[in-house]
């Protein structure tokens, strides 16, 4: 009996497999396909502290393994969110992670301490890694001094543990992760996307109106991997991993490079059913490999 | 209910120039699919699926009729597949248009380029129920027609080339002062054509199905939304749609 369980700050996951945050909506889509209650915790959309539109369309362009996006966090706000998205996916028995994003610190500290209201939150994604947004998003997620400010006043503002989630778009991961450490993060979720660009050679225009997008997607999964592997040697608190998931083969890749659980992103959008399928094929991986469980794989590669 | 399912093509033809008309057969897909639905079809090295509109169903043969132009690589893969394969769809996909025949007696359909193909099934699906059909069909030039007899046995049908190499020489906006007294109108076909028909035709109720590039094509990513003058200022064209009423969108 292979054994799925991973404890993490605030959650207690029956299988360290969750869909990504902005992959998966608020849940309600993906519940025609199967039940929700077979996944170790759902990530939800990103929550802002107003409404928000986002960017013109088209948002998304097909890529060489991948894709790229420019969404624009859109979403319904943190009040609508808490109001009409949580108590649905609260009918399913599994872990909710909520992702905080905002322009400033004080959005920031707004939405996260909004969450405290309900009960059925069991941890913040602290999203300072948003490459397509023009104000806040990203430039906390590339310079560590303003990464752990945010994430110290994100940890006043709540009362969740804490997974900051990290751009893979800076020179010195090990550095952002320290910070964010240092400043009480709970934990780290990477990697965000890959600022990319395409252009469609007819029009001689970008592929998508934002411009530029994150990449994701298989593409990106080496990078993602790589990056986990060196944070790995330099924090202590927990990773989630992503990047480019479409297989149990890949999970176990990145519990080797030192995650503890992982989110499938795009490919979910490839196959609507493949976090569920990969919960089915993870025990067989796990066992012809040699673990036994996944907490028996985290950090394991052999250097 | 969109479903994961497995469709087998029975055949696929090249019938205008770069547009493939291709009949795939599924139960559940051919049961329950109506005018103006898509299937998201995966394509083998895609990250990312291809949302094509249903031209036709024949719920006996269960068979399902796709129109597809070949516009990059997904769609020129896709007129690559042969007969026998079978392909990974998610079906029957968005809210089509409703077919009401109360207090009804002419639909004018107005389908342009590659929009021309959901126009068929409800056209056929209208004059089924004993409702006057009439079309206005656009195509680039006379290589690029495609359906004419079929529109033309549901009911009188007019072609547009922008060339004029076939029919009238112009755009459907062109040809609709031929048209006589309809009711409702619906429309598929590139976002100027819309516009313009929105536009003329804004005293008359119209359904329009719009089409943007997807992601998960079942409601999940925002990737293809537009705004609305609805309460919530936005709807998604995968899941809200792809049809949607004339008046309640801003394109």
């Amino acid at each position: 009996m292979i054994d799925l369980k991973v404890q993490l700050p605030g959650l207690n996951l029956k299988n360290p497999i969750m869909p990504a945050s902005g992959c998966f909506g608020f849940g309600r889509e993906y519940s025609q396909f199967y039940d929700l209650s077979k996944l170790g915790a759902i990530i939800m959309k990103a929550a802002t502290g107003r409404e928000r539109f986002g960017n013109p369309t088209p948002r998304v362009a097909e890529t060489s393994s991948g894709m790229l996006n420019a969404i624009g966090l859109q979403n319904p706000g943190v009040e609508k969110i808490i109001e009409n998205e949580v108590p649905f996916l609260a009918n399913y028995d599994t872990s909710i992670i909520a992702n905080v994003a905002g322009s400033t610190i004080e959005e920031y500290e707004l939405v996260a301490g909004t969450f405290n209201a309900t009960k059925d939150v069991h941890a913040l994604e602290l999203n300072i890694s948003c490459p397509n947004v023009k104000e806040g998003g990203i430039q906390f997620g590339t310079n560590p001094s303003m990464a752990a400010k945010v994430t110290e006043k994100v940890k006043k503002a709540s009362n969740l543990p804490v997974y900051v989630k990290l751009s893979p778009n800076v020179s010195d991961i090990v550095g952002m992760a320290k910070a964010v450490e240092s400043a009480g993060a709970d934990g780290l979720s990477m990697i965000n996307t890959l600022t990319g660009m395409q252009i469609h050679l007819p029009t001689k225009q970008p592929l998508i109106a934002n411009k530029t997008g994150g990449l994701s997607g298989p593409a990106i999964k080496p990078i993602a991997v790589r990056m986990i592997y060196e944070v790995k040697q330099h924090v202590s608190i927990p990773i989630i991993g992503m990047g480019g998931i479409t297989s149990a083969e890949d999970v176990l890749e990145f519990l080797l490079a030192g995650a503890s659980a992982v989110a499938v992103g795009t490919a979910n959008f490839t196959n609507p059913l493949i976090c569920s399928e990969i919960i089915d094929a993870l025990p067989a991986t796990l066992e012809k490999y040699g673990f036994t469980s996944v907490e028996d794989a985290i950090g394991k590669v052999v250097i | 209910m969109i479903k994961k399912e497995s469709m087998q093509v029975i055949s696929s033809k090249e019938i205008a120039k770069d547009t493939v008309e291709m009949k795939l057969e599924n139960s559940y897909i051919s049961e329950t699919a109506v005018p103006g639905q898509f299937l998201h079809i995966l394509l083998e090295g895609h990250s990312l699926r291809r949302p094509i509109s249903i031209a036709d169903v024949d719920k006996e043969k269960k068979l399902v009729t796709i129109l597809f132009k070949k516009l990059g690589s997904g769609t020129e893969q896709l007129a690559e597949v042969n007969s026998g394969a079978l392909l990974d769809v998610l079906g029957p996909g968005g809210n089509g248009f409703t077919v009401d025949t109360k207090g009804k007696s002419t639909v004018l359909l107005i389908g342009g380029g590659i929009g021309v193909p959901p126009m068929y099934y409800l056209g056929k699906t209208y004059a089924n129920q004993g409702i006057n059909v009439i079309s206005v069909l656009g195509f680039q030039s006379k290589e690029h027609v495609f359906y004419e007899e079929e529109f033309q046995e549901l009911g009188e049908t007019f072609i547009v080339t922008n060339d004029g190499s076939y029919g009238d020489k112009g755009f459907v906006t062109n040809a609709l002062h031929k048209v006589g007294k309809f009711d409702n109108y619906y429309s598929c076909g590139p976002l100027p054509m819309l516009k313009a028909i929105t536009n003329k035709l804004q005293e008359k109720t119209g359904f329009i199905s719009l089409e943007e590039r997807m992601g998960c094509g079942v409601g999940a990513c925002f990737a293809c939304v537009l705004p609305t003058k609805t309460e919530k200022g936005y709807k998604k064209i995968c899941s809200d749609g792809p049809v949607f009423d004339a008046r309640e969108v801003v394109l």
